[in-house]
């Protein structure tokens, strides 16, 4: 049985009848918290329903944002409990304590529920077993589980789970259960479609801007303006005389406009009259900037790591490189507007929608609205993305209040605009990157970065395999509110490093590749200090993905490669940009991927998650930036906060993973951070230019 | 208000609305077919496509008033049982991630096979301008490839 160190767990294992007979599997884990994952990523839980009809019902204990959990994580229980996986029903689990944490972030999904979801399934199949040797009067060791049966081979019997459901529930909880040998595994590492496939491609209601219900009201809100203003007054004179308005509410510092549709609620709230004042300051990008400037020509406070004497190597008498990097502050802009459903009355809280932190959402209505946790229910339906913007349960906290005010159930949908201005923003940052050379050699590497909030420090590669290194960081204070983007801090960082892990090998004259695996064999051999990567790991992916693309061998006339390798949530990506020029013009060809993140759950969702985070991370580095004015947002919708397109993606992207039995480490966020290097590489590689401001298509 | 006769997938219906509602949610709210997506209101996006004779359309700038006799046709009823080769396609390739896009994509893709049965992808990248925010293109690409072997257009 495969255990995953470092944690202490305590196990409460219960099975219960449920009424009409059947067995409910309930799993319940209180772990002390993997200092790999935050807090609230580590205690596992999950479900199993047999009803006697043989009717199997598996519940996927975290929100569905897009990252493939609904499928990957019944997939687990469905594996070790031998079942059909045609044959299953699947559904999401509401907030309860007994699915322990059910937050959709850090990767952590699968990698925290692998091992506690197979127990769940092994348990409830070892208790099937139990119950059909008990009914056939035979050792349970001749007995076996086989698609949803219990089959008892020397006399060729075979007895349904749906017939042994009642039987099982009654039986007592076995403490310790074998799990099955992964040679053995017929689901896991399989490709399996999405389970609402059918449901999307036929357009069935499934996300939470399709929930209607008896008595429902759509609201829209008037937000601030700009950061740093508040609501002075407002006046709903013309509000008021349009179709379908049923109420208008100041909600704290918004005014929520309800009416009987959508666009009814939309042109009421366009038509009220909004006065609002300076609360705070009026920040602009600009300024931002400029002072983002100013902070990195002075030593940072915070140094998270200091190997060697990086100042005595950049001394005059050495060749030294001296370069910055900036990114921009971005959006989420998940392709589901936020909204969310709630109906608050007579001091109970039905809430309803799409969030990623459906735990902490609870204790935030609770505390604004006095409302006892246990009289708020919250249901979370698929999700139209994520991305990191629902770490933040503002808009349920604001549907609840609305309700409760409006004493309905409400709807709130907000408009892109509504979206894209009232965002946890990824904050921008700016790196500089100094290196010395002695000799043809890599002498001292020093990065210093400056975000806004606060400081993202990192000692990741290439700290460990070099004598003198040092990485500072350090924030700087804002009213804009910052959060967390699809791999917080990784997702630039691994730009500016990798970036700048290129333009040292061009002074150097060595390959990118060479250079790199020689890093990884000096962090091996001779580690400078504490390293928190696996050097062999790392060469795993960087020699897998130079096969993959051909990296060294003569390339096709026009076509360029640019390289970049990175770690992140315990999964180690290296990745290939092919770019093509065509007519003049480069154009990401095709991208190759190699990614090294143990277990493999779902080959297909597990792909898939590695080509969209390439494409986002493409996109994000050519087109994408938010900027401010006076504390207002310039870009408001998609004609100038932009994605790409069709025309501008690559026509493939290749993926293999390291073949591993080790436990599935992160999936949905690791191939994000390295891309962006790999295509201002690649474009560096056709044009000679370097690409350190995002987004490119302004340079 | 005005009462707006619609043909909607072979179905005549009706609906009570401002003459400047549009039809996205005409389609949403008061139809009830909220297969259709909201994803920015201003015709950038496409998560709201619809057929109008055929033809893509987006339907969040485009006023029910306009509709006039023109036959709408939405994600419901591309197909009767969902297996229009398009849809076939978009499953077989697992094309989804999010799948909020994902209707809209479909109903994109439709219109060109029907304009286009064999599509390059030179024509993909000029018909396919719908945003997808989880980045599925690849596997959208692939999928209109083999639609359009299938005999892409609707039985």
């Amino acid at each position: 049985m495969s255990t995953i160190p470092s944690i202490s767990r305590r196990n409460f294992l219960k099975v219960s009848a449920i009424a009409g007979g059947g067995m409910l599997v309930g799993f319940s884990m209180i772990d002390k918290a993997d200092p790999a994952l935050t807090a609230d990523e580590f205690t596992p839980n999950a479900y199993i329903k047999i009803t006697p009809n043989g009717t199997i019902t598996l519940m996927a204990p975290n929100p569905e944002i897009g990252q493939g959990v609904k499928t990957s994580l019944p997939m687990i229980i469905a594996e070790e409990l031998c079942v059909d996986w045609q044959k299953i029903n699947v559904e999401i689990a509401a907030l309860d304590a007994k699915y322990g944490n059910q937050v959709a972030g850090g990767s952590g999904s699968v990698r925290g529920r692998f091992e506690p979801l197979r127990k769940v399934g092994a348990t409830a199949k070892t208790m099937l077993v139990t119950a059909a040797a008990q009914t056939l009067n035979v050792p349970a060791e001749e007995c076996h589980a086989e698609n949803g049966s219990v089959i008892h081979k020397a006399s060729g019997r075979k007895l349904s789970y749906g017939s042994l459901a009642s039987k099982a529930a009654t039986l007592p909880v076995p403490s310790d259960v074998k799990l099955k040998d992964p040679k053995d595994f017929k689901i896991i590492g399989t490709r399996v479609k999405d389970i609402d496939v059918k449901k999307i491609i036929t357009g069935k209601p499934l996300f939470g801007i399709d929930t209607r219900r008896e008595g429902m009201l759509f609201a829209v809100v008037a937000r601030s303006p700009a950061y740093g203003k508040k609501l002075k007054s407002f006046d709903d004179t013309e509000t008021r005389k349009l179709t379908g308005i049923k109420q208008v509410l100041q909600i704290k510092n918004s005014v929520a406009v309800l009416a009987t549709s959508t666009w009814a609620a939309k042109k009421g709230r366009d038509a009220l009259s909004l006065e609002w004042e300076d609360a705070g300051k009026l920040e602009s990008t600009a300024d931002h900037d400029a002072a983002f400037l100013k902070m990195l020509s002075k030593k940072a406070p915070d140094t998270s790591r200091n190997d060697g004497d990086v100042e005595a190597a950049m001394t005059a008498s050495h060749q030294v490189l001296d370069v910055t990097y900036t990114t921009p502050v971005v959006s989420h802009a998940q392709m589901e507007p936020l909204n969310f459903f709630a109906d608050v009355r007579n001091g109970k809280a039905e809430l309803f929608g799409p969030t990623q932190v459906p735990g902490s959402l609870r204790s935030q209505v609770a505390k604004e609205l006095n409302i006892a946790p246990e009289n708020i229910s919250i249901g979370l339906p698929r999700q139209g993305g994520g991305f990191g913007r629902k770490l933040m349960p503002d808009n349920g906290v604001e549907a609840a209040l609305i309700s409760a005010a409006a004493k309905c159930p409400v709807q709130v949908q907000w408009t892109r605009e509504d979206d894209m201005q009232n965002d946890f923003y990824r904050p921008s940052a700016a790196f500089r990157y100094r290196a010395s050379f002695e000799n043809g050699n890599l002498l001292a590497w020093h990065q210093s970065s400056v975000w806004l909030n606060r400081g993202n420090n990192s000692d990741t590669y290439p700290a460990g395999a070099l004598q003198n290194f040092r990485a500072e960081s350090q924030g700087l204070t804002t009213n804009i509110p910052m959060g967390y983007w699809r791999a917080p801090g990784h997702n630039v960082l691994g730009f500016a490093a990798e970036s700048f892990m290129d333009e040292v090998c061009h002074e150097l004259k060595k390959d990118p590749v060479a250079f790199r695996l020689e890093l990884m064999e000096k962090a091996k051999q001779q580690p400078v200090g504490k390293i928190s990567y696996d050097p062999d790991k790392f060469k795993s992916v960087i020699e897998l993905v130079a096969a993959m693309s051909n990296w060294g061998k003569k390339q096709a006339p026009g076509t360029f490669l640019g390289f970049s390798t990175w770690f992140s949530f315990n999964t180690y990506i290296a990745e290939v940009v092919e770019l093509k020029i065509i007519s003049g013009k480069p154009r990401v060809h095709k991208v190759y991927c190699a990614v090294n993140c143990g277990k493999v759950v779902n080959l297909s969702g597990a792909e898939n998650q590695i080509q969209g985070a390439i494409i986002d991370g493409i996109g994000h580095a050519m087109l994408t930036k938010i900027t401010f004015d006076k504390g207002a947002v310039v870009e408001t919708n998609f004609g100038n906060y932009r994605f790409l397109r069709m025309k501008e993606t690559p026509l493939d992207v290749v993926v293999k993973f390291v073949p591993s039995e080790a436990p599935p480490t992160g999936l949905g966020e690791p191939a994000l951070p390295p891309v962006a290097a790999a295509l201002a590489n690649a474009l560096f590689a056709a044009t000679g230019k370097r690409f350190r401001k995002m987004p490119f298509d302004e340079a | 208000m005005t009462t707006f006769k619609l043909s909607v997938n072979n179905k005549e219906m009706s609906a009570e609305a401002d003459a400047d509602t549009p039809l996205l949610w005409i389609l949403r709210d008061h139809l009830n077919l909220v297969g259709t997506k909201y994803g920015c209101g201003v015709a950038q996006c496409g998560a709201c496509t619809v057929h109008i004779n055929g033809k893509a359309i987006r339907s969040c700038l485009y006023p029910v008033s306009a509709v006039g006799n023109n036959k709408i046709v939405t994600i419901e009823g591309l197909s009767v049982n969902g297996d229009h080769p398009v849809q076939q396609a978009w499953e077989e390739f697992d094309v989804a991630q999010c799948g909020y896009c994902q209707s809209g994509q479909i109903m994109a893709a439709a219109a060109l096979l029907k304009r286009n049965p064999k599509p390059t992808d030179t024509d993909i990248d000029a018909a396919m301008t719908n945003i997808c925010r989880c980045g599925t293109h690849v596997r959208m690409r692939k999928a209109i490839h083999a639609a359009a072997g299938k005999g892409g257009t609707a039985k």
